[in-house]
């Protein structure tokens, strides 16, 4: 795989003059997933931070080609471009090889768009969906989505007397896109650059659709400095909250198992939106909270064939 | 040239085949719901070379399409009703994007309640979405505005995309004399397509920008632009059409008008029936003519003031409401373009037909009958009040 030397000098696809935020993730996601394609790029992103930071008209982030159309749907999009360009050949116009890109933040991805983005994977494009997951609306202002963990205050779920933060679990948009049973399904964070650009190439290989989910932190939304910005999901994947595995036709594999597993409490205790849990009455929602995180870990090791004894 | 015995759900399939546009993408809504299945199996059969996109909703039919037309190809797909309304946000976004895709709208009502059957709710509350908007008096019509609304929407001058209405059931499901041109002859009319936008070429463009308070305000004035040129370009259109298939099409077809005290004004197949009515009255020794409107969008109003602008009363036959309260969009729109004129006729609105209602040809002739300026400004036909 790539050193990251040799990544370095790979064409920059998506160029520095971005308004995404210090210490916003998404950029290096996109900066790294571009690093590992060969072919020229056709990116449709969905309405959200990425694309609003990075298409000001006059000018644009992306030396590749890039559509933006709404927010619910990029996978229909991107479909539309896919499907043109494996017809072109049959009305004699082959214009070579190409990847397809989508990218949606976790908004676009878990709520609005899921059955835009369903239907292009049980269709069987060949195109990679990348899901940037930032846990919130960051582009509205911080409002709850699918993806937002339990506790997290947004400002639509804002603790309060009656409210302890988002009161309901994240949904598993990874495992929910691996039912689909398409060939490439992984999860992978910022943190863990080589992982990532394998992954990406992996998924850049498969001839069908394949999937990425990469944690993205946002400063606004985690309220985090935006130097931590790599550390944290360091620590999101060394607490299990957000493990790296990979689905390839259909065999779950587990691609890390932390040597020294960080607290997941510890995780929350870093970030603003958790602040309201550590006032010392919520120490039976941290435990539950915890708890969660450890079930979900455990299911997965059980998938990955991780787990020997049956007991 | 062939004639066929066929519905107006076929013979749109039969446009599209020739056109044989690189993608469709489409989902099934009855009363279209044929021509995606037709469609399904010219792909089927090797009768066309497009990739058929079966999406799971209308939204993403447009969205994909959308796709396709930045990828510079022809892109088509076609609806009815909720499936129009479902795509609302991205008919707007086809039109921002200047992307001349072509949509047959099979016209039913729109929920609630829910009713399948014809009228032109749908359409009209898409009529102000940038799209050019062309509407068939039968099924002749509804295959050839498929085929003009290529060249219209493709115009340089123009890029934009067009919708072509066809009343639901009336002429979707029955069965008329069509007369095809050969596949060879619309390859050469609507020519090789030349796309101002492709993503899939060499060099890197980014389609979809977020343009702010420094540039949007000119990207909708040049859109504007794009709608001023268009009644000029489906006229020549019109025109060269009308020499390989010996049809004319303009903005607006007049029917006995040139002595008429009083003229109707229609959409859609209701123009056809209209046209009998006008006879039948003329033979009471009414003068009165009709004047159909084949584009609303852009609204061929200096035309309708010239067709007009010479009668006592003119009255418009409107098969939606526009809930302003003053009757239904047609009959509005009329009005307004009439205004600039003094000694301007009276105008007066009908409103139809509202989820397939019928209107028969003693309704017709007997509106002729009233249509003297004495009546309501608002009258419901044939409706249990
Ligand atoms: C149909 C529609 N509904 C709502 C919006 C408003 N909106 C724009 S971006 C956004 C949230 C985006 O969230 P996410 O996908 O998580 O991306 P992020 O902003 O975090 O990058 C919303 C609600 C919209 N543009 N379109």
């Amino acid at each position: 795989m790539y050193s990251l030397k040799e990544l370095s000098k790979r064409p920059e696809l998506f160029e520095a003059g971005h308004r995404a935020c210090a210490g916003c993730g998404f950029p290096q996601a996109v900066r790294l997933v571009l690093k590992a394609t060969e072919h020229p790029v056709v990116v449709a992103v969905a309405t959200g931070c990425l694309e609003v930071t990075s298409t000001v008209f006059p000018y644009t982030s992306w030396n590749c080609s890039f559509v933006h159309n709404a927010f619910e749907n990029v996978a229909a999009t991107i479909s539309g471009i896919e499907a043109a360009h494996s017809a072109l050949p049959r009305y004699g116009k082959d214009v070579g090889p190409r990847h397809f890109i989508a990218f949606g933040g976790d908004g676009a991805s878990y709520d609005i768009g899921l059955q835009s983005l369903s239907g292009a994977l049980e269709r069987g494009h060949r195109f990679l969906y990348v899901c940037y997951d930032n846990g919130a609306y960051a582009n509205t202002g911080v409002q709850r989505s699918g993806a937002t963990p339990r506790g997290a205050g947004t400002t639509t779920t804002p603790p309060g007397r009656f409210l302890d933060g988002k009161p309901q679990r994240r949904k598993d948009l990874t495992a929910i896109i691996a039912a689909h049973g398409i060939p490439y399904v992984a999860q992978a964070a910022i943190s863990n650059w080589r992982d990532l650009v394998r992954k990406a190439r992996r998924a850049l290989d498969t001839d069908g659709p394949s999937f990425l989910n990469i944690l993205t932190p946002c400063r606004l939304i985690w309220g985090t400095a935006p130097e931590e910005t790599v550390d944290l999901v360091r620590h999101a994947v060394n607490s299990c909250f957000w493990p790296l595995f990979e689905v390839v036709d259909g065999r779950w594999k587990l691609n890390y198992k932390p040597k020294r597993r960080q607290s997941y409490v510890d995780w929350l205790r870093r970030q603003r939106r958790f602040a309201h849990l550590f006032d010392g009455r919520h120490d039976d929602l941290l435990a539950e909270l915890e708890a969660e995180v450890e079930a979900a870990w455990r299911q997965l090791l059980e998938r990955c064939g991780e787990v020997d004894d049956k007991s | 040239m062939t004639i066929k015995a066929l519905s107006g759900n076929e013979a749109v399939a039969q446009a599209m085949r020739q056109i044989d546009p690189v993608v469709v993408a489409a989902y099934p809504i009855t009363p279209q719901t044929e021509i995606v299945q037709l469609f399904s199996g010219f792909v089927s059969d090797g009768l066309v070379r497009t990739e058929f996109v079966p999406v799971e909703s209308e939204h993403s039919a447009l969205s994909a399409v959308v796709g396709a037309a930045v990828a510079g190809v022809r892109a088509m797909t076609a609806t009815s009703s909720n499936g129009l309304a479902l795509m609302y946000e991205v008919l707007h976004i086809a039109a921002g994007l200047r992307l001349p895709i072509v949509m047959p709208v099979v016209t039913r009502a729109l929920s609630a309640p829910i009713n399948i059957h014809c009228d032109h709710s749908d359409v009209m509350g898409a009529r102000d979405s940038g799209w050019i908007i062309l509407f068939s008096e039968n099924a002749q019509e509804a295959y050839d505005n498929v085929l003009q609304a290529v060249r219209i929407g493709e115009h340089a001058d123009v890029r934009l995309p067009v919708m072509v209405a066809l009343d639901g059931f009336v002429l979707s499901h029955g069965v008329e004399r069509v007369s095809l041109l050969e596949d060879a002859a619309v390859e050469a009319f609507i020519g090789e397509y030349q796309p101002t936008v492709d993503v899939l070429g060499d060099e890197p463009v980014t389609v979809g920008a977020l343009a702010l308070q420094d540039s949007f305000f000119e990207f909708r004035r040049q859109m504007a632009e794009g709608l001023y040129h268009a009644p000029r370009v489906i006229e020549e259109v019109g025109r060269e059409f009308e020499g390989i298939s010996g049809r004319p099409y303009g903005l607006v077809e007049a029917y006995r008008t040139e002595d008429a005290r009083a003229v109707l004004v229609a959409l859609g197949s209701t123009a056809g029936s209209a046209k009998e009515a006008v006879d039948l009255a003329r033979e009471e020794g009414l003068r009165v003519g009709l004047v159909k409107v084949r584009a609303i969008r852009p609204f061929p109003a200096a035309a309708l003031r010239e067709l007009l602008g010479g009668c006592e009363v003119v009255g418009v036959l409107d098969r939606s409401l526009d809930y302003s309260g003053q009757g239904g969009a047609l009959y509005t729109e009329v009005k307004a373009a009439l205004h600039p004129l003094e000694g301007r006729p009276r105008a007066r609105g009908f409103v139809y037909g509202l989820g397939g209602r019928e209107i028969g040809m003693e309704d017709l002739v007997g509106l002729m009958r009233e249509l003297v300026p004495s009546g309501a400004d608002v009258t419901y036909l044939g409706v249990r009040e």
